[in-house]
This record gives C-alpha cells, sequence and structure tokens, in this order.
C-alpha cells in the first residue's frame, strides 16, 4: 500500500513598511504591499488551485483527499484582501475530504524562546481554525518543519496525534522517509516524515529544465510512487502552496500535472490518497526517530541557520523574546497583536546572510536590497515598540520594566 | 604580448585615485608576464622611494624598477606641470590617502588641478602641456616594439590618439573618472571634447564600473559593446604595529577622502545633524582637504554641530591607520564616485563602511550599507543604526573584512588580457 499524503503550506507575512529611526507612529506593516502581493498570489496560485483540488475531489468522489496547514498572518490578510479565497478554502473543507493541521499563528519560532508564547499561539491557531473550517487540528506543524525531541513531548502534552519534520538524511540514518515513525520519550505520538526528493521534483526541479528528468509529467511522477509500493507504507508530500502557479508558474505545466496526478496514481490499486490524520490511523510506527539537535527545512543544511545563523538574527530575536512579559504587561491588544506579527519568521529569513553574496531563492523572497537593511528596519520598529510599551504602562499606573532594545547610547529622546 | 602604457600618475611619483590604480593594475600584469613600457610626466623633484632607478635617455628618463614590477619599464616626460596633483604650495587641496604608496610617498595629492576652488578651472597650460606629452609619447613610441596602446585618463587621450595613428596598432582607452563625475553638470567643454574623442578613436573602452559605462554610454555616445568594464583590486594593506589609541568614549563617525563637490561632505554634515537629534555620544571626523574644507566647517557650524564635528585635515602615515582604528563606520557619501577604492580599504582595516548608490563599488560591495547620497533621512537612519545596534556592526565588519579582499588586481589584470587579446584578434 502506498498512501499519497500531500500537506501544503500556505502563509504570507505582513511585511514591514521602511521604518527609519525618525519614525514615530505605530503604523509598522506596509498594508498597501500586502494587500498587493496578498492578491496576486491569490489571483495565480491560490484562487486557481483551490478550485482545482475542489474540481478533482468531487470528480474522484472521495478518493482524492488532502490536507493544509494555513497561517493565523494569512487568514487575517485573506480575510481583509481576497475574501473569495477564504471562501473556496471553506468550500474545501466542507467536502469531508480535507483536512486542516495547526501550527503557531504567526508562523513563528516562539518554540525556540518561550513555551508559553508557543502553546497560546497554536491555542490561537486551532480557534482560528474551528471558527473558519469548523475542525479541531489533530496533528501539528512546526515553523518551516523546525523539530526536535523536545518539541515531540511539547505536542505530545498538548494532544495532538501527529507531527511532521523533515525526513533528512542526517536523521533517518539509512531508514526510508516513507513509513511513519515515533520519537523516543513519547507514548503515542506519531511522526510523518517528508519525502523531500518526490516533495522538491514537484516544489523546486519540476521547470528546471537542466534537470535529468525534465519534463515530469503525471504518469512519470506516479511511477515513481508505484515504486513506494512493497517498501513503504506512504509518500509525505509536503510544499509550500504557492509551489502552484507562484513558484513555478502557470506556462510551465504545474496545474495540469496536478489535474491529471490523481487519476495516474490512482491507476494502480493499491494507491491511495489520505489525509495527514487518516495515515496516522492507518499505519503503526515503524521505529523510534530520535533527534536531539534541532532540524528544519530550508536549505541544504536542514538546519536553523536560514533564521538564526548570525548574530544579527540572534539579537534581533532575543530582543524580540525578551519583551514578551513587558508587552503583556500593557493588557494592550494592538501592542500584543504587534508584538506577535514581529514573530513571524520571515523577519529573520530576510535578514540571512548565509547566500547573499550568491543571490538565490533567499534574494527571490526577499523584500530588502540587504540583510542588514531589513534588520535596521526590524530594529527600529521594535525600538518604537518597547517605548509603546513603557508609554502605555506608564499611563496604566504601573512600573515599566527596564527592557533596552539593543542600545548601547543613551538616546536622547 | 607587449603594451605600450600611457599614465599621468604613478606611485611614488605622483599618486591618487589614479596613480594607486596604475600601480595595482601595472603590478598585476607585469606579475602574469605581460611586458609593459609605461610612459608618465617626471613629476618635478625628489619623492621617489630608494627602490626604483632612474637612467637618462634622450631628453626622456627611463626608470628600470628593481624589485617590485616586473616586465615593467618605465619612461618619463620631463614637465613642470602637474595637472592631478596639488601638493606643496597647493596643500590645502587634497584629496584620499589611503594607499601605503601615498603615505611613503609624503606627496598630498589632488584629483583637480585647479584654482581658487573652482574646479572647471584646469588652467590653460594643462592643455599644452598634454599636447606636449602627446608628441614626446610619440617620439618615444618610435623607440619601442609594442602590441597594443593603453591610456589611462583623458590627459593621456591625445597621446594615444598621436601613437596609434603612428604605429598602426589599436589604442584602449581606460576610464578611471569622467568630467561628469569631477565636475558635475559644470562640464569643462575641453576636458569632455578630449574625453569624447579619445573613446571614440580607441578599439575598445575600459570602464571601471557599470555606473561609469552606463556615463560613457549615455554622455559620451560610445557604442555600448565597446565598453567592457573591469573593476579595480585593492591592494593588501599591512596593518602597522598596535599604536595605543586614546581614550575616548564617544563613537566615531568617519568621512575620509578630499573634501569637494563630487565626494559630498555636506550630505554627510546635514546626515550628522539628523543622527545626532538621537544619538548624543558621537562625533563626526572628517578627515581630509579641499576646497570645500572652509565652506563644510562653516556649515558644521550653521547646523549648531561644530562640536560635534573634528575636522582633522589632510591625515598621512599611521594616523590614517589610527583614524581607521578609532572609527565605529566608515562613510562614503560621494555624488558621484566611478569605482571607490576606499571603502575597500576600510574594510581591510575592519571597519564597517556606508556607500553612495552613486558608485561603482556600491554595484558590487554586498556586504556594505548603500544609501542614495541625497537621501539625508536613510543616511541618518543607517548610521544610527550602526551605532545603536552592535550586531549590526559586527556582522557588517566580519562579512565585509572578507569579502575586501576578493578585488584583487590580479582578477583585473587577467580581464585586461582578454580584452587585448579580444580587441587584437579583430584588428588582425
Amino acid at each position: 500500500m502506498a498512501s499519497v499524503c500531500f500537506y501544503f503550506q500556505v502563509h504570507q507575512p505582513h511585511r514591514l513598511r521602511s521604518y527609519t529611526i525618525f519614525d514615530t507612529d505605530s503604523n509598522y506593516f506596509d498594508n498597501c504591499k500586502n494587500a498587493e502581493i496578498c492578491r496576486k498570489v491569490a489571483n495565480k496560485c491560490y484562487l486557481p488551485s483551490n478550485l482545482l483540488l475542489l474540481d478533482l475531489i468531487k470528480r474522484y468522489r472521495g478518493r482524492f483527499r488532502i490536507s493544509y496547514s494555513i497561517t493565523g498572518v494569512l487568514l487575517e490578510q485573506l480575510e481583509m484582501y481576497a475574501p473569495e479565497v477564504l471562501t473556496t478554502f471553506q468550500d474545501l473543507a466542507g467536502t469531508g475530504c480535507v483536512e486542516f493541521l495547526t501550527e503557531t499563528y504567526y508562523h513563528s519560532l516562539s518554540f525556540l524562546y518561550s513555551r508559553d508564547e508557543f502553546i497560546e499561539q497554536i491555542e490561537a491557531h486551532k480557534r482560528s481554525m474551528q471558527r473558519l473550517f469548523g475542525q479541531t487540528p489533530r496533528v501539528f506543524r512546526n515553523t518551516e518543519l523546525i523539530y526536535n525531541n523536545a518539541l515531540a513531548e511539547v505536542v505530545e502534552e498538548i494532544g495532538c496525534d501527529a507531527l511532521l519534520a523533515e525526513g533528512a538524511d542526517h536523521i533517518l540514518g539509512g531508514r526510508s522517509p516513507n513509513f511513519i515513525y515515533r520519537p523516543p520519550n513519547c507514548r503515542k505520538l506519531k511522526l510523518l516524515l517528508k519525502n523531500y526528493r518526490l516533495s522538491d521534483d514537484i516544489a523546486f526541479r519540476f521547470s528546471d529544465r537542466n534537470w535529468s528528468e525534465w519534463p515530469v509529467k503525471a504518469d512519470k511522477f506516479a511511477s515513481w510512487i508505484n515504486a513506494v509500493n512493497g517498501n513503504g507504507h506512504v509518500v509525505n508530500l509536503f510544499m509550500d502552496y504557492e509551489t502552484f502557479g507562484e513558484h513555478q508558474w502557470e506556462t510551465t505545466g504545474i496545474f495540469d500535472f496536478l489535474q491529471h496526478l490523481p487519476a495516474e496514481v490512482l491507476k494502480h490499486p493499491d494507491n491511495d490518497f489520505k489525509t495527514l490524520s487518516e495515515a496516522v490511523a492507518a499505519y503503526d510506527a515503524m521505529d523510534v526517530i530520535d533527534v536531539p539537535y534541532t532540524v528544519s527545512w530550508a536549505d541544504i543544511e536542514r538546519d536553523l541557520s536560514a533564521w538564526l545563523g548570525n548574530p544579527m538574527q540572534e539579537s534581533a530575536l532575543a530582543e524580540l523574546y525578551r519583551l514578551r512579559r513587558k508587552v503583556k504587561s500593557t493588557e494592550d491588544e494592538n501592542i500584543i497583536a504587534d508584538w506577535r506579527k514581529l514573530q513571524t519568521s520571515d523577519h529573520f529569513y530576510y535578514m540571512c546572510t548565509k547566500y547573499f553574496a550568491d543571490g538565490d531563492v533567499h534574494k527571490y523572497f526577499n523584500p530588502y536590497d540587504s540583510p542588514y537593511d531589513s534588520y535596521i528596519n526590524f530594529m527600529n520598529v521594535l525600538d518604537n515598540l518597547n517605548s509603546r510599551c513603557s508609554k502605555a504602562i506608564r499611563q496604566k499606573g504601573g512600573t515599566v520594566f527596564s527592557v533596552p532594545v539593543g542600545q548601547t547610547l543613551q538616546s536622547q529622546t | 604580448m607587449k603594451t605600450f602604457m600611457l599614465g599621468w600618475e604613478f606611485p611614488p611619483f605622483i599618486s591618487g585615485g589614479l596613480g594607486t590604480a596604475c600601480y595595482g593594475l601595472t603590478k598585476a600584469m607585469g606579475r602574469l608576464g605581460m611586458q609593459i613600457t609605461f610612459v608618465l610626466p617626471k613629476a618635478g623633484t625628489g619623492g621617489h622611494a630608494s627602490h626604483v632607478r632612474m637612467l637618462s635617455a634622450q631628453g626622456c628618463t627611463e626608470i628600470e624598477e628593481l624589485s617590485e614590477l616586473k616586465n615593467v619599464t618605465f619612461r618619463t616626460i620631463a614637465s613642470s606641470l602637474r595637472p592631478y596633483v596639488a601638493s606643496g604650495a597647493h596643500g590645502r587641496r587634497s584629496m584620499r590617502c589611503g594607499s601605503q604608496q601615498e603615505r611613503e610617498s609624503g606627496h598630498i595629492h589632488g584629483w583637480y588641478w585647479e584654482q581658487a576652488g573652482r574646479p572647471e578651472n584646469y588652467g590653460g597650460d594643462m592643455f599644452q602641456e598634454i599636447q606636449r606629452y602627446a608628441a614626446r609619447a610619440g617620439e618615444i613610441a618610435t623607440m619601442e616594439q609594442f602590441d597594443i596602446i593603453h591610456a589611462h585618463d583623458w590627459m593621456t587621450y591625445p597621446a594615444g590618439i598621436a601613437v596609434a595613428k603612428a604605429s598602426g596598432k589599436p589604442l584602449i582607452v581606460h576610464v578611471h573618472s569622467t568630467e561628469f563625475d569631477r565636475s558635475g553638470e559644470h562640464v569643462n567643454q575641453m576636458v569632455y571634447d578630449i574625453e569624447r574623442e579619445g573613446m571614440h578613436a580607441a578599439a575598445r573602452v575600459i570602464a571601471v564600473s557599470n555606473y561609469t559605462r552606463t556615463i560613457i554610454v549615455n554622455r559620451y555616445g560610445v557604442p555600448p559593446e565597446k565598453v567592457e568594464v573591469v573593476y579595480n583590486g585593492v591592494e593588501s594593506s599591512s596593518n602597522g604595529y598596535a599604536q595605543a589609541l586614546p581614550e575616548r568614549t564617544d563613537k566615531i563617525v568617519l568621512f575620509l577622502g578630499r573634501i569637494t563637490m563630487q565626494k559630498g561632505p555636506e550630505y554627510f554634515l546635514a546626515a550628522a545633524k539628523r543622527v545626532l537629534e538621537k544619538i548624543d555620544n558621537v562625533k563626526f571626523v572628517m578627515a581630509g582637504d579641499g576646497d570645500m574644507l572652509y565652506r563644510s566647517i562653516e556649515q558644521a557650524a550653521q547646523l549648531g554641530i561644530g562640536h560635534k564635528v573634528v575636522f582633522t585635515r589632510f591625515l598621512r602615515g599611521d594616523d590614517v591607520d589610527r583614524i581607521y582604528r578609532m572609527a565605529d563606520l566608515y562613510v562614503m557619501p560621494s555624488v558621484s564616485e566611478p569605482f571607490g577604492i576606499a571603502p575597500l580599504e576600510a574594510l581591510q582595516r575592519n571597519v564597517p563602511v556606508l556607500i553612495s548608490k552613486q558608485s561603482g563599488i556600491a554595484e558590487v560591495l554586498k556586504h556594505g550599507l548603500k544609501v542614495d547620497f541625497w537621501d539625508i533621512n536613510q543616511m541618518a537612519n543607517k548610521i544610527a543604526a550602526v551605532l545603536k545596534y552592535p550586531p549590526l556592526r559586527t556582522a557588517l565588519r566580519e562579512n565585509g573584512h572578507v569579502e575586501a579582499y576578493r578585488f584583487r588586481w590580479e582578477d583585473a589584470a587577467a580581464r585586461v588580457k582578454q580584452i587585448y587579446e579580444q580587441t587584437l584578434a579583430l584588428s588582425v
């Protein structure tokens, strides 16, 4: 049996506006640009993909099944800028063939900094899933598939059935990603590992003319899935939803590929499609996967270096989370929401200097000219947020916690 | 392959930005085994280092380099005038002072030959001098064997054209700066005409950046396919012995270069004013001389930041190293900078840099902050950020330091060799 498990990550950050040290207002986000990008991606990817998948689900009468994880920050933007996308996601939820996973509402790295914050954000995300899609998520996906043993323990504690991780070679140690595994120290929690070869064949290599397998049509791809039959239970195809129409343009034939894939996969009598919860319920864990150090799905390193690889990223994140107590003590909803929007991992990805000189994928997704500019902008915003907190606390008659932001100099203001 | 090279500056006789570049390129070409005869005006008396020997020959002077410069022979033409130099009596009009050669030579150098602070005034004698240089270079050429002619900047273009005509060999002109960089929109028509004629007469034009290439194509009407970009390199700076630095509590933001219109000193001061609105314990150091020095001192006073701006005048030798080591940030706010080697020298000395986007170096340097020279708000914002956020300084310094060493004259020389070969292949 080979069950194909599609999971699509759907996310857009609230991008910051250009914010200098001389700015004093609290409008941190570039709403115009965010609206524009949201609408653009909606037209190129979200809407056509949703409609296509809805159509496939209807056509295959429950035999084609998929899973999504949609971030809270994107849902907020869709409600404002592209409500029709939200409606079609709700239509998908209504088919009964679509599962919605949970993650941190703000697509944050909070697991690495604050367990309380981490859990609060998952709770917030779960509430959104219930409100918008009428589902209570059972499967957890951490930002950028960041994973280690400790995460598994926390996720089991909050009552999830399974969680996702990158099927990186060094954690598998020769084992196949096409089985379900178990983290150490967990009683029932199961681990689903991304089959990065087959996933990346679609997400990254699909339109690469230098790739020896190009062009890949649905029948060829289905034959690779058939090859798993007999030596695996699942084929976990995890990827960004923006793969369809945004990263891989329509002209590459990506939609055509997706449209024909179910039929080709289902030609083999032993193949099927499952949502992640269904896969977890259907198959037992084969072995324990021990991951004491942290892995992710990013870059060739599959580690944290895309967000935490230089002193700027480290300081920005540390300063941000250091403000938690102060931010919360304001009890000001706007301040707390702004602080949380600053936690979205994209802000730190923009500060990555790792491949800056080569100018590759990091550049493609980056609204800034340089990682330095993004750090300056972020820190200026954070500095303002800090003073807003102090002001709000003073107005409440409370005591201001002294949490200076990155300041080595006495500011005159 | 043998090159007949025409220059106006060369360390230790005369060196400015042009001299430094000619030195680095020539040395690297010599190492690649290319034979070069370098013709330059003889720069008055004295001032040359002991490693150069001068030989007199037929009214010209031949200098043989003994150790550093392989495969390079020099021929000098006696000249009473030094058009790119302002030294001695003109000491106030000085310029960048970064390189080791300059410091050894003990000269103060200027890009402009200028009078009474009017940069467009090159003086009538200079054009005669350039014609005389051309005539003498033509004479020297008849005594030399070579395959290609390479002329550095406009003063040598008439010579290049004359030699090309007489010898039938292809001419390459190398543009280190244009009249638009030096004089803004107030171009000297005669200089412009000479530049234009040289570029059009040349088989190929070498520009020091895409920034300069665009000016050559748009302002001089040179066919784009004829213009190649070869970025400058930078000589490795040997950090001198560590001298104790004075105690200080203030951060230091450094401007180091000629204080002239081209270098944008007024934008630096306007940004300083804004930074000081937010941060108190910082000093702005302006190291250099130039025709806008006094105006800049007045401007600082008018802005009410006179007590925060230090004018060191022209620095040399160890003082240059010391000021770099004291600086938290180097700013190059140039209005128009064909290449801009100074930020690389700052990075070699572990000083992070903020550079104007109107420069050649901004095209290629990744690990520096960049700003439009006129965008005072952003310039101040970025200066303040470097002072406020130490991790930014660390990242810029560490990554920039590594990157600065990637600009190698060996690569520039290899590229020039390639251009020679292509040019010769076409001209056969």
